[in-house]
């Protein structure tokens, strides 16, 4: 049967893929947030997941606003990068794992979670910067997992409950671990910190908030399902409603986890940014 | 167009939620920025760009607004960041420059400002 080994969780900030081509992990203002790195690539290469299932938003590539999915899993061979319109080199391909797709949309779907699949989907810096993260070189290092694309919106209001961001990541895992084949699969959660980039409150950040979603995902993640949307954007930003990504990881893990390591920095670009890698016991 | 049954927003100074009513507003403006994933598109804008607004039917608020590359303006007009990004890419305006324009700051005290808050 597919085991789930552990979620790990990262801001996706567009700069940050601008930085890895130009290599600037060890310039000042990049070292703090890259350090948060190798205790991650080590637990990657002790468990070697098989399956990599990344949690993000679509920030306007794979789906606009004339048909916009709650909830969208991909069901494809593969997943292209494509360009989003400021004309970066994209990336190759990432190979894909349909029938782990089709098996968790029919679990989900059972489990009345209603569910767009897709075929075809482009993934945007939202998918593709946590995997040069976690796999550098990615699709190309010889450790990258097949990868599924899960994107929840938050582009446009109303956005899922973090509750229901929760449930989601219990019914994923439900439908992961009915899996007949024996694989390993990693959870990603990506996106946030705080951050707001519109209006006359753009640049805002709120550290005491970050921490205390950081304090209370691991072993007290129904905590955070008592905040409410809007406070989630009052306090996290309008853009820091990409919390509901790691809310969904979370709900994928189960009961009890153990942290492995975590990193919270400020700021990168816009945004609070924030790792955190947290294993299955 | 009210929707009284669903307004729960509470106020959030220099916030628009992007929700039903922004995206009424707004959707010639937002299909217009998304268009600009396709480079053939950036360079019809940079072209054109009164004949591609036409195109998309942006109406004369939403114009004036891109023709002043004026971010609060947009967001008013019912624009969304996520593609506006875009078209902010078009005039090589970073996420700092954006933000430094929409809190009447320049981008380094928009920088600086980031780092204060650290």
């Amino acid at each position: 049967m597919a085991k789930i080994l552990g979620g790990i969780t990262t801001s996706h900030i567009p700069a940050v893929g601008k930085a890895i081509q130009d290599e600037l992990h060890d310039d000042p203002y990049w070292k703090p947030f890259f350090d948060g790195y190798p205790k991650i690539h080590n637990w990657i290469k002790e468990n070697k997941p098989d399956v990599v299932i990344n949690i993000y938003n679509d920030h306007g590539l794979g789906f606009f606003l004339d048909q916009m999915p709650t909830f969208a899993i991909g069901a494809a061979h593969e997943y292209r990068n494509e360009d989003e319109g400021w004309g970066l080199p994209s990336l190759d391909p990432f190979p894909g794992h349909p029938e782990l797709s089709w098996h968790i949309i029919e679990s989900m779907v059972a489990d009345e979670f209603d569910i767009t699949s897709c075929q075809e989907l482009a993934v945007d810096h939202g998918f593709v910067v946590p995997m040069q993260l976690f796999w550098p070189g990615a699709p190309h290092n010889p450790d990258m997992p097949r990868a599924i694309p899960i994107s929840a919106n938050t582009v446009q209001h109303p956005i899922p409950t973090l509750k229901r961001a929760l449930d989601f990541g219990k019914a994923l895992r439900k439908g992961i671990e009915s899996f007949p084949e024996d694989l390993k699969v990693v959870v990603l959660g990506t996106g946030g910190l705080s951050h707001q980039l519109e209006g006359e409150r753009a640049g805002f950040i709120n550290k005491e908030f970050d921490q205390y979603c950081i304090e209370n995902i691991a072993h007290n993640p129904e905590e955070l399902t008592k905040i409410t949307r809007q406070e989630l954007v009052e306090k996290a930003g309008a853009q820091g409603t990409e919390f509901l990504m790691w809310m969904m990881m979370r709900g994928a893990l189960g009961d009890n986890v153990t942290e492995i390591t975590r990193n919270y920095h400020i700021p990168i670009s816009n945004t609070a940014s924030g790792t955190l890698l947290l294993e299955c016991e | 167009m009210d929707q009284p049954g669903f307004d729960y927003h509470i106020d959030i100074p220099g916030t628009t939620l992007f929700d039903g009513k922004q995206a009424m507003k707004g959707y010639a403006l937002n299909k217009m920025c998304y268009a600009f994933n396709k480079e053939e598109n950036r360079n019809a804008f940079k072209a054109d760009e009164e004949a591609f607004m036409e195109q998309y039917g942006l109406n004369n608020t939403q114009k004036q607004a891109v023709r002043d590359r004026n971010v609060l303006a947009m967001i008013e007009a019912g624009g969304n960041i996520y593609y506006l990004a875009k078209l902010a890419g078009i005039f090589k305006l970073s996420v700092q420059d954006v933000g430094g324009q929409q809190t009447g700051m320049t981008t380094e005290e928009f920088q600086q400002h980031l780092l204060d808050q650290a």
